[in-house]
């Protein structure tokens, strides 16, 4: 079911503006927290109002400002499992799948369903975090949504049980049709679960693009950022023809930004960088900040001699480094950094 | 031989006007807190007898039941009389606790986490059903301490009382308003009766608001630690 989302709210100082149209697939937010992700689902579900724009699920006009169209969020039909998953505290299991569904027939086989049997007489505080995520989603499935919408789910959940509910949640989108909203800051959990992302930033979208292509070739730096670029800096072209990375302090050989565009940032992934031969000119002397012992790999927070932003290298175990405060050159291998016009 | 009557009018009148005002109060703090404008001007015309000395909500509650107004010659006739009635006596005792119930109630209203009632729209439920089943079992705690503080405003009521129903012994006549006619009778022994009685009813009340409050705070405890 086809939904368009063209919409605009201030709150505060803060400004929200979302623009994108799903349809059939799982469409993720991807975004730093307080971007506005949340803000999104709330306005669709109808729970917050947007101050301009247009909503339609379907052939239904959810919410249109022109036309002073606003569907309460009860008679919406769209299903929103909440970040904590905000189960009635004050009642059962059963009891809150049934505030979805007025038969108590029809709440059993859902407690069945979801694997509640037993539980179904139990208060939410009583229950684990994977039967509370369950009961959610029992409930919101019980109203019979048009779409479904996932609001950050596994941020209360410890990373234990991650896979489990990420099982779980994939099962759901499938029986809704493959079609769902999600919300996250984790670029894992939206690279496992969805087809389209939209990279959010400040209240705006970005950039939109397909799973494969955001991860493999982000078209903005916010995208990369999000996508998992440790290194990015603004630059500025100089006279000499070369680039300055302004935040790293180091000079880059010029290189067309991939739009055409005059670059604005460059990055490079902290996997890029290669330890220089000692004769090796296009190496750059730097000072080891920190070593970072990570599950994989050994991180190295370094700084460019004459720069002054911290830079992330990281290089498989076993590699010999140099330590803490030493001074080591390093190669950035220059088809590895990319630029963007923003 | 002491009259007792003061004390079982004191209690009917509390007891009537706490009953009015839980309902009154509690669908006032629902309305006002669903208001998205304007809310300012209703919570203060709301919480007004609050700050008003009793005498004036007397004053007000003479003019709109008293022999000359329309509206309280037409409760006469529908069989309701205000004046010099212990009835009236509710009605006075009402008006002056309704703000604290209605603000007190709206205070826990307010601590009801604003996304169970999201998730309740969400799930198609009505707005009266998200008060009735999510709203006011979640906010117990504090209803309860709303009506427990409005009894004991109405069992103290004095001002708009003897505007209102007069100090009629054995009718009309509170614990109140009988410790100042004790005073003014010089019947020192009398009030000092009444005064250790009210104390006693009142001190009984706080007590139990706290042991209620302190019972609430330690199931809710156990409630976190065992998530």
């Amino acid at each position: 079911m086809k939904l368009t989302v063209n919409i605009e709210k201030k709150c505060g100082d803060f400004s929200l503006k979302a623009d994108f149209i799903t349809d059939g697939e799982v469409f993720g937010l991807l975004g730093a927290s307080g971007c506005g992700k949340s803000l999104t689902l709330k306005c669709i579900a109808g729970v917050e109002k947007p101050d301009r724009g247009r909503i339609c699920l379907g052939e239904t006009v959810l919410f249109d400002s022109d036309e002073k169209i606003n569907i309460p969020a009860r008679k919406r039909n769209v299903g929103y499992l909440f970040q904590d998953y905000a189960l009635f505290p004050n009642m059962t299991v059963l009891q809150n799948i049934m505030c979805a569904c007025k038969s108590e027939d029809k709440a059993r086989e859902f407690v069945h369903r979801f694997y509640l049997s037993g539980k179904e007489n139990l208060k939410p505080a009583a229950l684990s975090g994977g039967e509370k995520q369950r009961t959610a989603i029992a409930r919101m499935l019980a109203a019979e949504p048009e779409l479904v919408m996932f609001d950050e789910p596994f941020s209360a959940v410890d990373s234990s049980l991650k896979a489990g509910l990420e099982r779980e949640i994939r099962k759901v989108i499938k029986s809704c049709g493959g079609q769902a909203l999600l919300v996250s800051h984790s670029r894992d959990e939206v690279h496992r679960l969805t087809d389209r992302i939209a990279v959010m930033e400040q209240g705006r979208i970005d950039v939109i693009q397909e799973k494969k292509s955001l991860f493999e070739n982000p078209l903005t730096a916010a995208a990369a950022r999000l996508s998992g670029w440790e290194n990015i800096s603004p630059v500025e072209a100089k006279e000499d023809g070369t680039l300055m990375a302004s935040q790293w302090g180091i000079s880059l050989p010029t290189c067309r930004c991939q739009n055409k565009g005059r670059a604005a940032f460059a990055a490079i992934r902290a996997d890029s960088f290669e330890i220089a031969e000692d004769d090796d000119k296009e190496g750059i002397t730097c000072i080891v900040g920190e070593i970072i012992d990570e599950i994989h790999r050994t991180g190295v927070e370094f700084i460019p001699a004459g720069g002054k932003g911290l830079m992330t290298a990281s290089f498989p175990k076993g590699q010999p480094l140099p330590a803490a405060g030493q001074e080591f050159r390093l190669r950035i291998p220059q088809d590895k950094i990319k630029y963007f016009d923003r | 031989m002491v009259d007792y009557s003061p004390l079982w009018i004191s209690l009917k009148v509390a007891a009537a006007a706490t009953v009015i005002t839980f309902f009154l109060g509690l669908m006032a703090a629902w309305l006002v807190l669903k208001m998205k404008r304007g809310r300012a001007v209703v919570d203060g015309l709301l919480s007004l007898p609050m700050v008003l000395p009793p005498t004036v909500v007397g004053f007000f509650l003479l003019m709109a039941l008293g022999k000359n107004s329309f509206f309280g010659n037409m409760l006469r006739e529908l069989g309701f009389e205000a004046l010099f009635t212990w009835q009236g006596a509710v009605v006075a005792a009402a008006a002056v606790s309704f703000p604290i119930m209605y603000r007190t109630a709206r205070g826990a209203l307010e601590q009801v986490d604003e996304n169970l009632i999201n998730a309740g729209r969400t799930l198609g439920m009505s707005e009266g059903s998200i008060f009735l089943r999510i709203m006011i079992p979640l906010s117990r705690p504090g209803i309860a301490a709303a009506a427990i503080l409005s009894f004991a405003r109405a069992l103290g009521e004095f001002g708009a009382t003897i505007m209102l129903a007069g100090n009629i012994p054995g009718k009309t006549q509170t614990m109140s308003i009988a410790i100042y006619t004790a005073m003014q009778s010089g019947d020192r022994s009398k009030a000092y009766i009444w005064v250790a009685i009210v104390m006693a009813i009142s001190f009984a009340v706080m007590l139990l608001m706290n042991v209620w409050n302190d019972r609430q705070s330690r199931l809710s405890g156990k409630r976190r630690s065992e998530g």
